[in-house]
């Protein structure tokens, strides 16, 4: 494709030609197929045009660089990547709709998609979700409510925290850019070499997704070496182990499998960059090269990822589902030894992603008994939320609602994985849709039903105000009944052998369950719109729903105990803690929130202008690795270490708030807190909520 | 309630005024989990190495371009600047002014510089011989694996002016003394690789 349209000016743009751009590319051949290409590229534009717009016709240069990029606040940052997340979610929905319109109208029939196109769907769809869509949800949540959590004041390396942010932020937006110049890769999200190698694939596509990757998997990298050491290192005076709110655990689980799994992903990619850029052979057919080692090296990320996303999700039913049963979580320590038994297990199974790749029957069955045997922790974390919820003083709230569908929906998914982690029928099934079923029906409610959760649940700490609960119930039943609708007919195809990523399908008896799943995608996209209208209703009636005091849903762990949203120091005095549950047990025992006429001074990291300038630097040189602009990718790298070494001299990183600021501070917090009305639980989705729990006499 | 007394792994200073302990150690800490992950990294490519070292392609073996002689002098290079980082830390702890300190970080870049110097040597005879790493796969694990590590030396030998310029512009503050551990940290941790380099590929290439 590349070659027949010359490059126009090699020297400064590489290899950019005119026809890279889908404008270009629809004005010469106006199909469906390359309008659709050309209308997403122009939406991409567009989007950036008007929020550059609105930007400045409403003045927030100043607040938005100040207050939000240049910050290295934990809960700024977690804010943005939960942006980043959203945003990207809108993105890999809209293209799931499209690949299940394609198949759905392409039975017997070429539909309105190229086979390239389609490819490029899958591997964009697949690509952010997991690396712009799940990682930057997690983190960002873990990032906003792991502190506040341990009762510290911020992450442990909190510049490195809005490095890890920018680099993943930089990453989405070469996604992004990949819609607007050139094209993505066509290799899937595991982009198996030498399908992605040079020889097969010699265009930008495999590029950008290398590079993208890249910057993701190393700010993940980042993030994980710091929420590691913020929980080891950074927990109030008291706050053992076994007194860690469960989901500081699950974060612990997570951030440790980051640590190690991340690092096999920057090794496959950067060694597929050197095949591609400089000729080496590690995973070419000749010379050589081997690609099944790119397959383990891959999937010894790629599992351990699995659980990265899950863990955390896990974490959040724990409180979700506790402090809407208003009763202690069941079996803690059951919970926390079944976290590390999965972290553990995680590492032990990755073989199972290639059964059919050639290995003997001996290490198939290994890695097939280690891959049900995870299904033993799980199972016992399932009966630990169901026995919590045991004659407790359960409210279906929105976040309850998705515990439970998760629950079920879960458990659905986990028969399907036993049954894949058969070799035997692993050789039937794989590289069916039978496999896409199984693991969405893992990950839409082992993430994202979980993250959703945590939003609706943490929402009301971050902002201040709760969010509405009757579109939140609609969103909630869309995503449930869309995930059903269009994953359980492909559990049907897949066992029929319909075979994954395919754009064109010749079996006329798979028509129906094609039509049943695309209605099941729109269903989705409902969610999706819904979720969007529900931000919106709630920012509109925020003055109703206010919850300034702090504790809204009568909360048991230490984020509860400071205002909403917290005031940028989090805690004017850090607690000490003497038992699980602290704020839960407090709030009964003594009155937990103490007045004190007088506070210390307290300091913060200060704004720095520098992590976001890696960021835009490794954003820059990837790009300029992309289209082969070598002095782009030399003078960026260049600037990146030019950061880093003048960030080393700058003194004075910290800056105090006075001590009569933070008096002020909180006695406006406490001013408020002895004027609310203390609610009852069966009144906390009222206006009257306040965000005081009564305490049952 | 008295404070914990907070240590560390590693040499611990003690006494660093302006600067809370907990922060001492948690950078600390935090720096040898990022070194465990980039053990991570090196642990794969010697893995790498392993799957492909026969994988020559019919090009040159191992046995025919290592060279053992250059390989021990570079070992001996960077042992010996393992040691001088380690005495430049002490005298940081134990002496406080800069002299020594900058003298026995001199005496550690110049090894390092060195040890450079001796493996694009090294290189350089290895092209010379038609070993480049597009030749074979074996070829392409060693160029990954080998110059990696030479990329942390130099990464190491540019921090090690920077620290310079540190102590000189600011004395022993409190980031120069936990920078410079990490330096030291970081110097003690391509050793290690180091001596994995020399017994995983270069010994391992001379067995009969």
């Amino acid at each position: 494709m590349q070659t027949a349209h010359p490059p126009i000016w090699p020297d400064v743009l590489g290899r950019f030609a005119w026809h890279d751009l889908p404008f270009v590319r629809a004005w010469q051949n106006p199909t469906i197929n390359e309008l659709i290409g050309a209308g997403a590229g122009a939406l991409v534009i567009v989007g950036a045009v008007v929020t550059i717009a609105l930007l400045t016709r409403y003045r927030l240069w100043g607040r938005l660089w100040s207050d939000w990029l240049t910050s290295l606040d934990h809960k700024k940052i977690g804010i943005m990547y939960v942006v980043i997340a959203l945003v990207m979610l809108s993105r890999a929905v809209v293209e799931a709709v499209l690949m299940r319109m394609q198949q759905a109208t392409a039975v017997g029939d070429p539909g309105f998609l190229s086979s390239d196109h389609f490819a490029q769907l899958f591997s964009t769809h697949g690509s952010i979700m997991v690396f712009f869509m799940a990682m930057p949800f997690l983190t960002g949540v873990i990032n906003y409510v792991v502190p506040l959590q341990i009762g510290a004041r911020d992450m442990a390396f909190p510049w490195a925290n809005a490095i890890a942010l920018s680099l993943t932020g930089g990453g989405a937006a070469l996604m992004m850019t990949s819609l607007v110049v050139g094209q993505f890769s066509t290799g899937g999200w595991s982009g198996y070499p030498p399908y992605t190698g040079l020889a097969f694939s010699p265009d930008v596509g495999p590029d950008y997704w290398i590079w993208a990757v890249t910057m993701g998997s190393i700010g993940s990298t980042l993030g994980g070496i710091n929420i590691a050491c913020t929980i080891f290192k950074l927990r109030a005076p008291g706050m053992t182990y076994m007194r860690m709110p469960m989901f500081c655990w699950t974060s612990l689980c997570t951030s440790i499998l980051m640590i190690f799994a991340m690092p096999p992903l920057t090794v496959a990619t950067a060694l597929l960059a050197l095949d591609r850029y400089l000729g080496f052979h590690f995973f070419t057919n000749d010379l050589g090269g081997n690609m099944m080692n790119y397959a383990n090296l891959f999937w010894l990320f790629g599992h351990p990822e699995v659980y990265i996303l899950i863990l955390p999700a896990f974490g959040i039913y724990s409180e979700v589902v506790s402090t809407f049963s208003s009763k202690e979580l069941y079996g803690y320590a059951s919970l926390v030894w079944a976290t590390m038994a999965i972290a553990v297990l995680s590492f032990t199974v990755w073989v199972h992603h290639f059964f059919t790749m050639g290995q003997s029957a001996n290490i198939n069955a290994v890695f097939g008994i280690a891959t049900m045997t995870i299904g033993v922790p799980t199972g016992v974390k399932i009966y630990d939320w169901i026995w919590t919820m045991f004659r407790g003083e359960v409210r279906f709230s929105v976040p309850m609602l998705y515990a439970l569908a998760f629950m079920v929906t879960f458990v659905i998914g986990g028969f399907t994985g036993i049954i894949l982690a058969i070799p035997p029928l692993d050789y039937v099934f794989h590289n069916t849709l039978f496999l896409v079923a199984h693991f969405h029906n893992m990950l839409i409610p082992g993430l994202l039903y979980g993250l959703l959760a945590g939003y609706t649940y943490w929402f009301p700490k971050a902002f201040g105000f709760r969010l509405n609960e009757r579109w939140g119930r609609i969103a909630f039943t869309c995503w449930v009944a869309g995930f059903y609708l269009a994953f359980m007919p492909l559990y049907v195809l897949g066992a029929s052998g319909m075979a994954r990523r395919t754009n064109e399908i010749f079996e006329p008896d798979f028509r129906p369950w094609l039509y049943v799943a695309c209605v099941g995608a729109l269903v989705v996209l409902g969610a999706l719109v819904s979720l969007i209208v529900q931000l919106v209703v709630s920012i509109r009636e925020r003055d109703e729903t206010r919850v300034f005091a702090g504790d809204p849903w009568d909360g048991r762990s230490l984020e509860w105990s400071t205002a909403s949203p917290p005031p940028e120091y989090n805690f004017a005095v850090i607690p000490r803690i003497d038992a699980r549950d602290a704020f839960y047990d407090g709030k009964r025992d003594d009155g937990y929130y103490r007045r004190d006429a007088r506070y210390d001074d307290i300091s913060v990291p200060k704004n720095s202008v520098t992590a976001i300038a890696i960021g835009a630097a490794a954003t820059a040189a990837s790009f300029g690795l992309v289209w082969h602009m070598w002095w782009l990718a030399v003078a960026a790298g260049l600037g990146i270490v030019a950061v880093i070494i003048l960030r080393s001299f700058v003194r004075g990183a910290h800056r105090v708030i006075p001590s009569a600021e933070v008096t002020r501070i909180e006695h406006r917090w406490h001013d408020a807190l002895a004027a609310a009305t203390p609610i009852p639980r069966h009144c906390e989705l009222t206006a009257s909520n306040q965000g005081l729990a009564e305490i049952p006499a | 309630m008295s404070e914990p007394v907070l240590r560390h792994a590693g040499v611990n200073l003690g006494g660093t005024q302006d600067h809370p302990r907990a922060n001492a150690e948690s950078g600390i800490f935090g720096f040898w989990v990022f070194l465990m992950s980039d053990a991570v990294i090196f642990a794969l490519l010697f893995a790498l190495y392993g799957t492909v070292v026969a994988a020559t392609a019919g090009g040159p073996r191992p046995a025919d371009v290592f060279e053992l002689g250059s390989a021990l002098a570079e070992t001996l290079l960077l042992l010996t600047s393992s040691l001088t980082i380690g005495l430049a830390v002490l005298a940081m702890k134990y002496d406080g002014t800069r002299r020594p300190v900058l003298a026995w970080m001199g005496v550690t870049l110049a090894l390092g510089v060195a040890f450079l110097a001796l493996e694009l040597h090294d290189f350089a005879t290895m092209f010379a011989q038609g070993a480049y790493p597009t030749r074979s796969g074996f070829l392409s694990a060693f160029f990954a694996l080998v110059p990696l590590h030479g990329l942390h030396v130099l990464a190491g030998s540019v921090w090690m002016l920077v620290m310079a310029a540190q102590i000189l512009a600011y004395g022993f503050d409190a980031r120069v003394r936990i920078n410079v551990l990490r330096l030291s940290l970081f110097w003690h941790f391509l050793d290690v690789i180091w001596i994995a380099i020399l017994s995983v590929v270069y010994l391992q290439g001379h067995l009969p």
